[in-house]
């Protein structure tokens, strides 16, 4: 099993794990290196300038809705903003951070020495910065950048100029490198776990990215159909989706949503899994129904299939039609309310501390569980016809992909940044970045269920003054928020360049079990050459049993 | 070790783009069994019994989407029909703008559960119209409901948009400026 690809250890050397045979050089290593875990530092930190550079966007928009009236931008380009922002947040940093963490977790979660196909691993970030250089650059164009909104809906998507192309070919570039990623998570995980890594002892965030990883290779050729059909439709004649030529483009909006209803499990499945590694951590007990969790996420996983008519209540569907997504998407409350007890149950009468990590995971639990109610009103049909495309809908989404995916995130790498870097972060500023992060998400968005209620419309510069004074206090909520992920950015620099903070023992945290943490702090560069002995009471759920 | 895996995944992608395609097809086969969207029954030679027990009113609804300079009404806002009856209906169309244009009228039918039983024998709908600027034409509509309607459906809304065909209306431009040039 020490076999394969490109790995640079030769058998002869397995046993002496922690002499670190690292590329010489900055361009070999970083370039054209093909180590797991420089690869999940690329991953990260390209997640977080994407981050930075969609936050930027939100910025602009929030600026813009200030005060009602047209005061900062035009029009177009606030349009512009909005449908940016989404897609680089979704494909440039919600995405790209959970790859990541995959990249740098999985194979010391499994006792692998590496993912199972470096080569491509390094092909499949390498394409993300030509994809997102292509996306970005729609915005110095001619006509300036898409507009439309994220969801490309036709046939106002394809009006515009060749930003269209641009926007096309940057989404089959991200839909190759999710599912090469994808592949490369599957092959990982079904073929180099170490002897007595049975598949129900993994940890549950191996489990829940080894099931999001099945959706993304289901439903990223999806996108890439739909919009290589809409490609067809702007430049080559077709009209899949032109009414004038036979099409429909209602279609469009259900083949999109196809891929679209499954994509927003994609980004949240694997916060589930790190909120799973970090309670149990912080608790000081075994994940409560660890089975039940990864039965959870399988079936949150098939359900996401069914349910995608929900996002287009109001384009006149058939009653039963209406009935049958609507009864589906609720059925999602079942698994999700397993998962959220099964988080709540392993807090009760656990022996708790707060720490960054914990106070993130435990402000996910709260934060996201409000943003899967608001997606139950939501689904309620004759509700939705009144919040549909409302303000209502943008806070649902920012809940459940802010306050859940981007926490979850933040949490993963307050938890295991001791472990890359072999140093404990300013656990203080740690504290702060949640408190002021967590208030001001609130401000943000909170108001914006108001907003919505009240009947504002999502994707408009303007507004009534009716609605002025929430969108000032979202607004200023906005401002505060961006500003707070400053110091985010400020506590990783801070231990990974100028290298202060203490340093890290082997086990990071009293309570941590699993793998990872049998390696020494910074994990060395090539890990488990020899797989390890897989020792029950240091898994993350301890009891297998259950 | 890892090819047969990456070779089965591989398998899903293509399927799952191949899938992606086969939905076209699907969704269209689909509505037409359904009535889903509106799409009308199969054109059928007049049913011969006329069920003059009861009477259906069909109204009519004309659209024309942005980007086409035209205007387009029917004659009447509603006919009061039997099922079985075969009934002719008029819409007018006129060309508004300064150029010749080709339209593409894409027909629905209001509620959706009836609209299967809803056959059109002729339609201006079937084909492509062309209108010169400045032109004004009728366009006929040729219909039978299906005495097969249920029976709780008294109202039926027949709805068209015209659309502009921007790629007959493409090919027009250029074979008149080709007449227009003999020397090209």
């Amino acid at each position: 099993m020490a076999h394969h690809g490109d790995h640079t250890h030769d058998a002869a050397h397995d046993g002496h794990d922690d002499h670190d045979h690292k590329p010489s050089g900055f361009f070999e290593r970083w370039f054209c290196g093909t180590n797991h875990k420089d690869i999940g530092t690329l991953y990260l930190v390209f997640s977080l300038i994407m981050f930075l550079v969609g936050g930027s966007m939100a910025l602009v928009i929030r600026a813009e809705l200030f005060q009602p009236g047209m005061q900062l931008v035009e029009p177009d380009f606030f349009n512009s903003m909005t449908t940016m922002h989404a897609l680089v947040m979704i494909f440039g940093a919600v995405m790209p951070a959970f790859v990541g963490l995959a990249n740098w977790m999985i194979p010391m979660m499994i006792g692998a020495p590496d993912m199972a196909l470096p080569r491509m691993n390094n092909w499949s970030f390498w394409i993300m910065p030509f994809a997102f250089a292509l996306l970005l650059s729609t915005l110095f164009m001619d006509g300036g950048g898409p507009a439309g909104g994220w969801t490309l809906y036709p046939p106002l998507s394809i009006q515009g100029g060749n930003n269209v192309a641009f926007v096309i070919f940057a989404v089959h570039m991200m839909g190759i490198s999710s599912i090469m990623g994808a592949i490369n998570i599957i092959a990982t995980i079904l073929n180099l776990r170490a002897p007595g890594m049975d598949l129900l002892k993994m940890p549950v965030f191996v489990w829940t990215w080894l099931i999001t990883a099945f959706l993304l290779i289901a439903v990223m050729p999806v996108l890439a159909g739909s919009v290589t059909m809409l490609l067809t439709d702007k430049y080559f004649g077709t009209t899949f989706f032109s009414a004038a030529g036979g099409g429909d483009p209602v279609m469009f909006q259900h083949i999109f949503w196809f891929f679209g209803h499954p994509e927003v499990y994609i980004m949240i499945l694997p916060a589930f899994g790190v909120a799973s590694e970090i309670i149990p951590t912080f608790s000081r007990k075994p994940l409560f129904g660890y089975q039940a969790m990864v039965y959870a996420t399988a079936s949150i996983a098939f359900l996401s299939f069914i349910v995608w008519a929900h996002h287009m209540f109001t384009v006149g569907m058939p009653l039963g039609g209406l009935i049958f997504f609507m009864y589906a998407t609720m059925l999602i409350a079942i698994p999700t309310g397993v998962k959220v007890f099964n988080w709540v149950a392993t807090m009760w009468r656990g022996s708790m501390s707060f720490e960054t990590p914990m106070l993130f995971a435990v402000g996910f639990v709260i934060l996201f569980t409000i943003g899967g109610f608001s997606g139950l009103m939501l689904a309620i049909v004759p509700a939705d016809f009144q919040y549909h495309d409302t303000y209502f809908v943008v806070a649902h989404f920012h809940y459940v992909l802010v306050t859940g995916a981007i926490f979850s995130i933040m949490g993963a790498v307050y938890y295991w940044l001791p472990k890359w870097t072999g140093r404990m972060y300013n656990e203080t500023l740690g504290k702060v970045h949640f408190w002021l992060s967590t208030i001001t998400v609130n401000i943000l968005f909170f108001p914006q269920h108001f907003l919505g209620l009240a009947g504002m419309p999502r994707r408009i510069p303007d507004y009534n003054v009716a609605f002025a004074d929430f969108n000032m206090i979202s607004s200023i909520g906005g401002f505060a928020f961006g500003l707070s992920q400053l110091l985010f950015a400020w506590i990783i620099i801070d231990v990974c360049f100028l290298k202060r903070g203490q340093k890290a023992t082997a086990g990071v945290w009293e309570g941590a079990r699993g793998l990872e943490w049998t390696l020494s702090s910074p994990a060395p560069y090539h890990s488990f050459s020899t797989p390890p002995k897989i020792d029950d009471r240091m898994l993350a759920h301890g009891d297998v049993a259950h | 070790m890892h090819t047969p895996l990456i070779r089965r995944i591989l398998w899903v992608c293509a399927a799952s783009f191949a899938f992606c395609f086969a939905l076209i097809p699907l969704y269209s086969i689909y509505c037409e069994i359904t009535g889903v969207n509106g799409k009308t029954g199969r054109a059928q030679a007049p049913v011969a019994a006329i069920d003059d027990t009861r009477l259906i009113e069909v109204q009519f609804d004309a659209a024309v989407n942005a980007g086409l300079p035209w205007s387009f009404r029917p004659k009447v806002p509603s006919m009061r029909v039997h099922p079985g009856q075969l009934v002719e209906a008029l819409f007018e169309a006129g060309n508004e703008g300064a150029t010749d244009l080709v339209g593409q009228a894409v027909p629905s039918v209001a509620p959706n559960r009836a609209s299967l039983y809803f056959n059109k024998t002729e339609c201006f709908c079937f084909t492509e119209q062309l209108l010169r600027a400045g032109e004004r034409r009728q366009m006929p509509v040729r219909f039978v409901i299906d005495p097969g309607l249920p029976a709780d459906v008294r109202v039926l809304t027949l709805s068209y948009t015209f659309y502009l065909n921007d790629i007959a209306t493409d090919r027009l431009a250029q074979h008149s400026v080709l007449a227009n040039n003999p020397a090209l």
